[in-house]
């Protein structure tokens, strides 16, 4: 028989335990987790970045529910524990369910310090802990709106910037002078507080809440200002209280447990009871309370070994730094501040590069550390105060960072390659320099994501990445696969993905705003990244975004395919492959007037006019659009064709009427811009005359209903189409295929086909979002809907009627002077 | 002589305004010795060249214009706008035309012309 541990909370300080126990010990205990929230363990710190818009939830989970599974651990999601019966070792919680221990193990964490002001329950006054946190305040942000962030500190800026990334007007209020006053001397602060205003957040320093003021709405009371003690006003639709934490020992004090400001425990980790191990922000270790997470993880380590019977295992306390998570403001700290007698500073500022460099050393020791906007060094300084060498060797040039320290200054490779192996890369994950190496060696690792995968250095707050990258750089030289991730195209190293995701986090409306905003290496972009951002800004935005034809490949600003000899082609859409008498002796007129060189049928049943020239171009739309034909779109990153069977109407195996459904389609999806261009086919039964299997999207009918079918493609590559689902009626297979293809409009990269974002994304997700879920499955629609509202214009007609001037003739012929001279 | 104040007779000879050019865009000229495209990069730049790609005689004139070059719409060969030079692994080079830029106005040089023509 195992025996048996319960655990008390479920974030990082009991994941770490429970993943270190088991890879110590496995199977020596069966595990039970309860977890206050309905949710599975999640990398906390990456809160900001979430709120941000930068990531999502699904980026910053640390254990999914497969990982408990495999384990055979039992989490219970949503249980609070509200007591422990120590005598008959069983815990109990909210709901009523009951655990027994053999050992036990509180990670209860902290609780967010709420200023005990008037008004401070209210509706909308939120912290910024956990993710219905960042819930709460991504809803408050969705309509605009005022923010309040009380607390100028690591954890308030962080908010502050997130909100503002969500759209929000955002005031910081900070009780002293100058913002992050423990670390940063007031000129420094000030260099912060003008970046945090750069952002658009308004800092009001010297501010002191008097309370919180509400007004009613729909019957009850929210927030509707915060009140300063000089009596100022400052209107907010969210109040977000980060002035602190402190632990939250409240069940360990109620079960009798010693407990001062956090739960007491020695250096193993157990409390005043020897079968009850705490650990992470909870507890109090020799006077000491961490709200950190590199402290938490070395707590969690030692309580592992203490469980799997490793006797030699102790904590000793932790010297600890921190980073600002705020993008594009790089800040540093570590170590200790406070001013003493025999304690001395070094200061360095750059004012014209925003730099600021501040190091407390007492002693020939250094025992702290702050840089600001050049955070290069962190590590290495980090590691001198850790290890509390002497530095009065270093002392003249000690500021100015290790490339100075060996006399000579080092390119940042090399500088990686000098430190040494006990030197501490991952603060998150206390990872030294010489595991890493290890690793690389033993596993023959070669990527970040190796190195992540092996080690965890750099997969928790991401912010030693940089060094981690070098790192392999140094040990495996050229053999170091660098991005996982293909960026857009040489303008960016950012992937198609990410700049999707970053457009609509930071609500970019134009293409130079992105170009500004992501730090777009050349000018003007270039033939590769344009296009791509035009699309996802159109997508992002429909009928906001004034779409930038300079931005299109020739064909999609012309509305015709460019042919080798300059001239183009004209395709004009027939609904379904039908056409009539009057349609076709149009097309004639046209062939004779305009002594079109060539007519050709295409594969998606059309006619195609080659050989028209671009001065004739708005002529022939014009005859066209006369007979009642708009432009077929054969020439873009939009729905192309919808090919048809003669279906039930006239063929004798006809199941359904195939014609008809596909000109339904066509008619209700043309018009739409898409990541790549998009095909489709209607068979009538499954003999598939119109080849609906190797189609993007295409529908199989047989006599139940329909199959449809996604990810076909008959190009440069053949892929045979995978069933999504079936469906009885027309009606859900029209919603369904107008579902798939709103989910590619907005997930797909750029000139990726249907069958490659299928391959990327996986049928499953698919799936689960067009079938499964139907509230899902109608948004989808909806959305598309709105698009069509404003896309579904004949350009033909545009041009025709003088729109979207693009002019058709020379600016000027000089041929008819020459031959007049 | 042509009945034209014009013509091809004096040395600059007036082809449209600088505003019916469009930014990161271009219009096209025809002229005795094959069509001139006229580019504006999206600084204002102006700029005239051979609207012939030297690869396979695309249209330059129709291609993405992005910082101070285009890129061919046939088979995506980039030109710098100031040298007419190809850049990237390309070799190549398009013929650039004098321009002048006055009140509004935009010119061609009537020689460069002339010598295209001979050429």
């Amino acid at each position: 028989m195992p025996e048996r541990l319960v655990v008390i909370g479920n974030g990082m300080a009991a994941g770490r335990a429970i993943e270190e126990l088991i890879a110590r010990a496995p199977g020596r205990y069966a595990i039970e987790i309860f977890g206050a929230e309905p949710r599975v363990n999640y990398n906390r710190i990456l809160l900001s970045p979430v709120l941000a818009g930068e990531k999502r939830y699904e980026d910053i989970l640390i254990h999914d529910d497969a990982w408990y599974a495999e384990n055979g651990i039992r989490l219970h999601k949503g249980r609070e524990v509200v007591h422990v019966d120590r005598s008959r070792k069983r815990v109990v919680a909210a709901d009523g369910t009951v655990a027994e221990y053999d050992r036990l193990l509180i990670a209860t964490g902290s609780s967010p310090f709420i200023v005990p002001v008037p008004g401070s329950t209210l509706k909308g006054v939120v912290t910024f802990r956990d993710l219905d946190d960042v819930g709460a305040m991504v809803a408050a942000a969705k309509g605009g709106g005022r923010a309040v962030v009380v607390g100028g500190g690591l954890l308030g800026l962080e908010a502050a910037a997130g909100l503002r990334a969500q759209g929000m007007q955002v005031t910081v209020l900070h009780l002293m002078p100058t913002l992050m006053e423990r670390q940063l001397d007031t000129a420094a602060g000030y260099l912060l507080e003008q970046a945090v205003a750069a952002r658009g957040v308004t800092v009001v320093t010297r501010a002191n809440t008097q309370a919180i003021l509400a007004r009613e709405e729909g019957g009850e009371e929210r927030v509707a200002a915060v009140r300063l003690d000089d009596g100022r006003e400052i209107p907010a639709d969210i109040v977000v209280m980060a002035v602190g934490i402190r632990p939250n020992a409240t069940l360990a004090k109620a079960i009798g447990l010693e407990v001062n400001r956090g739960v007491l425990v020695d250096d193993f980790m157990a409390t005043s009871d020897p079968d009850i191990l705490a650990v992470g922000e909870c507890v109090e270790h020799r006077g000491l309370c961490y709200g950190l997470v590199a402290p938490l993880y070395e707590m969690a380590k030692v309580a592992a070994a203490r469980l799997s019977g490793d006797p030699a295992a102790a904590y000793t306390g932790s010297v600890t730094s921190t980073k600002l998570k705020v993008t594009g403001i790089d800040l540093f700290s570590a170590g200790d501040f406070a001013e003493g007698r025999d304690r001395e500073e070094i200061v360095l500022r750059d004012a014209g590069r925003s730099v600021y460099k501040r190091l407390v050393i007492q002693q020939d020791r250094l025992v702290g550390a702050v840089l600001y906007g050049d955070t290069a060094d962190g590590a290495w300084f980090f590691d001198l105060l850790k290890t509390g060498a002497s530095v009065a060797d270093l002392r003249e040039t000690l500021i100015f960072g290790q490339g100075f320290a060996g006399g000579t200054p080092l390119d940042p490779t090399a500088a990686v390659a000098a430190l040494p192996d006990e030197a501490e890369i991952c603060g998150c994950n206390g990872v030294c320099k010489g595991k890493i190496i290890a690793a690389i060696g033993e596993k023959g690792l070669t990527t970040l994501d190796g190195v992540r995968a092996h080690t965890k250095a750099s997969a928790s707050c991401g912010s030693c990445t940089g060094l981690v990258e070098k790192l392999i750089v140094a040990t495996v030289g050229d053999a170091y696969t660098a991005k996982t991730v293909a960026p857009v195209c040489g303008c960016t190293e950012l992937g198609h993905g990410e700049v999707r995701r970053l457009i609509l986090a930071k609500d970019l409306k134009s293409i130079p705003a992105v170009m500004q905003e992501l730090g777009w290496k050349s000018s003007g972009g270039c033939v590769k990244c344009r296009p791509a951002l035009n699309y996802y800004l159109l997508a992002a935005r429909p009928g906001e975004y004034v779409d930038d034809a300079q931005s299109r490949f020739v064909n999609e600003r012309l509305h015709a395919n460019i042919q080798k000899d300059g001239t183009y082609s004209v395709v004009p859409r027939m609904w379904g492959g039908v056409t009539s008498a009057k349609e076709l002796r149009a097309i004639a007129d046209v062939v004779d007037k305009f002594e079109v060189p060539m007519v050709k049928c295409t594969g998606g049943q059309r006619i195609d006019l080659l050989g028209i020239r671009k001065e004739d171009l708005p002529a022939v739309w014009r005859d066209l659009n006369a007979a009642g034909m708009v432009s077929g779109h054969a020439y873009g990153k939009a729905l192309r064709t919808v090919k048809t069977c003669v279906g039930s109407e006239w063929c004798r195996f006809g199941t359904q009427d195939s014609t008809g459904l596909g000109i339904r389609l066509e008619k209700y999806l043309w018009g739409s811009w898409t990541p790549a261009k998009v095909k489709l086919a209607v068979s009538g039964c499954p003999r598939n005359c119109a080849e609906a299997t190797c189609k993007d999207i295409g529908i199989v009918c047989v006599d139940s209903g329909y199959e449809i079918h996604i990810g076909g493609a008959a190009g440069l590559d053949i892929k045979g189409t995978v069933v999504l689902t079936k469906v009885a009626g027309d009606g859900e297979a029209v919603a369904l295929v107008t579902a798939v293809l709103q989910l590619y409009r907005e997930q797909g990269y750029y000139l990726e086909r249907i069958y490659k974002w299928l391959a990327r994304v996986g049928l499953d997700v698919i799936r689960a979002q067009t079938v499964d879920d139907l509230a899902n499955r109608r948004a989808l629609v909806e959305r598309f809907e709105l698009s069509q509202s404003f896309a579904q214009v004949d350009p033909w007609e545009e041009r025709v009627s003088g729109a979207g001037a693009v002019p058709f003739r020379p600016m000027a012929d000089l041929s008819v002077l020459e031959a007049a001279q | 002589m042509t009945h034209h104040p014009a013509g091809l007779s004096g040395d600059w000879i007036d082809i449209g305004a600088t505003d019916d050019v469009p930014r990161e865009g271009a219009r096209v000229v025809r002229t005795p010795c094959g069509e001139v495209a006229v580019f504006r990069t999206a600084a204002g730049d102006l700029h005239a060249l051979d609207n012939r790609c030297p690869h396979r005689g695309g249209p330059l004139a129709e291609g993405i214009v992005h910082g101070h070059s285009v890129t061919c719409p046939l088979h995506n060969w980039v030109f710098d706008l100031r040298t007419g030079k190809a850049q990237g692994a390309d070799e190549g080079c398009v013929r650039t035309m004098p321009l002048k830029i006055e009140g509004g106005r935009l010119y061609l040089a009537v020689g460069a012309l002339r010598a295209a023509v001979a050429a």
